[in-house]
């Protein structure tokens, strides 16, 4: 990794209360259920995953949306603690969103949409706020800005509408950019052209992103490192070209061999898909998360004790007692399972 | 909003209801500046007095083109400046006489007949000898009086010269014995001889023949002009509706957003107050306020909005914030640092307006409504003409045993031109927005 990290996560844990009858204690949902992991400056890295697994969460933590239970997210060396820092950080982070339709309020004009982040930031000169709001759509190439800014969300074709939300994200000039399956919703024709708006913009201003999807396929183009998520915890972190090259987590590998080739013999040949579901967040299995649908779980090991990060490589770490032989990165995380905090 | 305007413009039944919206709109502007508000509520709150020279009850006169102009119309006859004749009656006593002549042109006898004298005095009042000529030529004397310096003799009430003439003053006065249920048509005369008995004494006389028609929109039983009401009426109950409603929607609006926002114990105590307030009857209250407490349009008008705070529109507008609760764009509002307060006021209610605009055009008629179901039921306002005032005196009055339908149709008619009015602009608005509704 490179130099001083722009984001770190430590032990970091989203639960959901459950309750009965809307005050009753009934348990936690472990969204997101001791994440750790560091962001240098400028670096992209994927949050991969199949749906529920937590991923947005995930990213609902990383953006303030939601506060952690417990575990402690750190950014340009300050811990975020109280509201305050909070408040400070929020302005340094921007959100790309999945449905970028939805992610636009319909009743405002494009200027609107823009403004607002500038008008909640405090920025109160008028022409200041236009000339930032005309930079930004220049920005994302929705040109001339003069033809846009009258315009209403519906009005705007898929593709506008996600780069006016990439606009929007980027107005406040953040540090780090969330976006959370930022092309799942668009049409194939479209995706390359996002991710490659997000691809420049995250170059040209040095832009940290931390890019969650469930598709791999969009992966290599964007990220330079990716972080595995099963059920709520991250199971292997690894630079893309290793981690497709060399998965050494089970998941990961089933994960992988999961993306659909365009070859032909696939229609006769049937793939190895782990058997099961996504696990319950609610009454997580004991032991590795993944232990019940794993083809190379260890009885009496995998289903007993979590298995710690081991290092299996330069930068690839892997959550898996296979490799209990490699040297731990860290402590098992901080939350061990069960009881309320 | 432009956008919605020009649209709104293609549905006919919104020209029709924004048409009769203006012309409303027109006549209200109109009373508020042709009869100031004091004058207003001293000509209606004034009684008899402010209008003796109309009829009581009459029809309005364009009636009189279904009529075949039969009824008759109120003449004034005003004595002539210079007397006919005076003489000189030596120790400081003058005798004085006039005539007021008339052409009664209609074979309806008028309702009532009325002298008023104008007597100018020191100390010692002059005395009036009052006679009465028909055309076919017979003479009659009415009554003697002393008049007060203001004085009205009421010839339909005298009750000697009811008993002299063996019926009703005003009927067996123009009628012959051959045909008794007919006025005679021609030329009458009221005689006036004064005796003045002050040098600088002088007597004028003002004989009223009230007819059975007046103005545009007749009287009532105090002589009323009920153009006044209705004129009144028309920004008394557009205020009083818009009020109202934008009094009690706008709240809910608010608190139903404020509910859905924050969620928790304020969303709870919300939907419980909510609920306590639906089972509560709101005419009871009303009438006990207007019972109790004040009767002006402005005390119940204040009831109206605080009993529809907490409406049932606060369940519908909670549900529907609570999905747009939910949206991304509110997600992203708050990931890029808008607060509670902002997120309420701009990202919440906006929301609800296309859904908010139809309901609260068709909501303001029912509380128009409502103030004349008030006044129905003796709690108008004390000292305003509303329709609803008008409504409840033509009840009172047994207005339609009576026949005097005009009475009571008037006011009618224009709670029905401001209901429909409303009604058809909030159908067009609604057509207008649903489309967009779709989308929520």
């Amino acid at each position: 990794m490179r130099g001083d990290p722009l984001l770190a996560a430590r032990g970091l844990a989203t639960w959901y209360e459950l309750r009965r009858w809307g005050f009753l204690h009934q348990g936690w949902v472990r969204a997101v259920d001791g994440v750790s992991f560091q962001l240098a400056e400028g670096e992209a890295v994927a949050v991969v995953g199949e749906s529920g697994c937590g991923k947005s969460t995930l990213a609902k933590t990383l953006l303030g949306l939601v506060r952690p239970l417990r575990g402690e997210v750190w950014f340009e060396g300050r811990r975020l603690g109280g509201a305050d820092d909070w408040r400070w950080y929020r302005r340094r982070v921007g959100y790309v969103q999945q449905d970028p339709y939805g992610a636009l309020p319909p009743f405002m004009s494009v200027r609107r949409i823009l403004e607002e982040p500038l008008v909640v930031n405090g920025v109160s000169s008028p022409s200041k706020r236009r000339a930032r709001v005309v930079e930004a759509l220049e920005a994302v190439q929705l040109v001339p800005p003069e033809e846009f800014l009258p315009r209403f969300p519906h009005m705007l074709s898929g593709g506008q509408q996600q780069r006016l939300v990439v606009a929007r994200a980027t107005l406040l000039g953040p540090r780090l950019l969330v976006a959370d399956e930022p092309v799942s919703m668009l049409d194939a024709s479209v995706r390359a052209e996002v991710l490659q708006l997000l691809r420049s913009l995250q170059q040209s201003h040095r832009l940290s992103v931390v890019y969650i999807t469930h598709d791999l396929s969009t992966v290599r183009h964007f990220c330079e490192r990716v972080l595995v998520m099963y059920a709520g915890k991250l199971v292997e972190q690894a630079q893309v070209t290793d981690l497709l090259r060399e998965p050494k987590h089970p998941y990961t590998q089933a994960l992988l061999a999961a993306i659909p080739d365009p070859d032909p013999e696939n229609a006769r040949r049937l793939r190895p898909v782990p058997p099961g579901e996504p696990p319950s967040l609610v009454r997580p299995p004991e032991g590795c998360r993944f232990h019940p649908r794993c083809p190379a779980a260890i009885p009496g090991v995998c289903d007993r004790r979590e298995p710690p990060d081991f290092e299996v490589g330069a930068g690839h770490v892997a959550a898996c007692w296979l490799y209990e032989g490699a040297r731990t990165v860290t402590a098992a995380p901080a939350v061990e399972g069960g009881g309320s905090p | 909003m432009r956008g919605t305007l020009r649209e709104l413009v293609r549905y006919p039944s919104a020209l029709a209801g924004l048409a009769i919206l203006a012309f409303l709109v027109g006549i209200s502007v109109y009373a508020l500046v042709a009869i100031p508000y004091p004058e207003a509520v001293r000509l209606w709150s004034g009684g008899e007095a402010a209008w003796p020279r109309n009829p009581r009850n009459a029809r309005p006169e364009w009636l009189n083109w279904l009529w075949g102009g039969r009824l008759p119309r109120t003449l004034v006859v005003h004595s002539p400046r210079v007397p006919a004749r005076e003489r000189d009656l030596g120790s400081g006593v003058r005798e004085v006489q006039f005539d007021l002549p008339f052409e009664y042109r209609y074979r309806r006898f008028p309702t009532e007949v009325a002298v008023f004298v104008y007597a100018d005095y020191q100390e010692q009042a002059p005395q009036l000898e009052l006679s009465w000529r028909t055309p076919t030529g017979s003479e009659l004397r009415l009554a003697d009086l002393t008049p007060r310096r203001q004085d009205i003799y009421r010839l339909s009430a005298d009750a000697e010269l009811r008993r002299n003439l063996g019926g009703a003053p005003e009927q067996m006065l123009f009628s012959t014995a051959d045909r008794p249920g007919e006025a005679v048509p021609g030329r009458y005369t009221l005689t006036v001889r004064a005796f003045l008995f002050e040098p600088g004494s002088s007597v004028r006389a003002e004989l009223v023949v009230y007819g059975e028609v007046y103005g545009l929109a007749g009287t009532d039983h105090l002589r009323r002009d009920l153009l006044l009401p209705l004129l009144w009426g028309t920004p008394i109950a557009l205020a009083f509706g818009l009020l109202a409603a934008v009094g009690s929607s706008l709240s809910t609006l608010l608190i139903a957003a404020v509910g859905a926002w924050y969620g928790g114990w304020v969303d709870g105590l919300i939907q419980r107050i909510t609920e306590v307030n639906l089972i509560l009857p709101g005419l009871p209250i009303l009438i006990m306020i207007g019972t109790l407490y004040s009767r002006s349009l402005w005390v119940i008008l204040g009831a109206v909005i605080l009993l529809g705070i907490f409406g049932g529109g606060i369940k519908t507008y909670r549900a529907l914030f609570l999905q747009v609760k939910e949206a991304p764009y509110v997600e992203a509002a708050r990931a890029y640092g808008v607060g509670n307060l902002r997120m309420v006021a701009v990202y919440l209610v906006p929301r609800a307006i296309p859904v908010l605009l139809p309901q609260f055009v068709t909501l303001i008629p029912g509380f128009v409504f409502l103030e004349a179901t008030l006044a129905l039921l003796g709690l108008g306002d004390p000292v305003l003409p509303t329709w609803g005032k008008v409504i409840e005196d033509a009840y009172r009055a047994g207005a339609l045993y009576v026949g005097y339908t005009y009475w009571v149709l008037e006011p009618a008619f224009m709670l029905m031109l401001s209901g429909l009015a409303f009604t058809l602009l909030g159908f067009a608005l609604d057509r207008v927005f649903n489309p967009r509704l779709r989308e929520l």
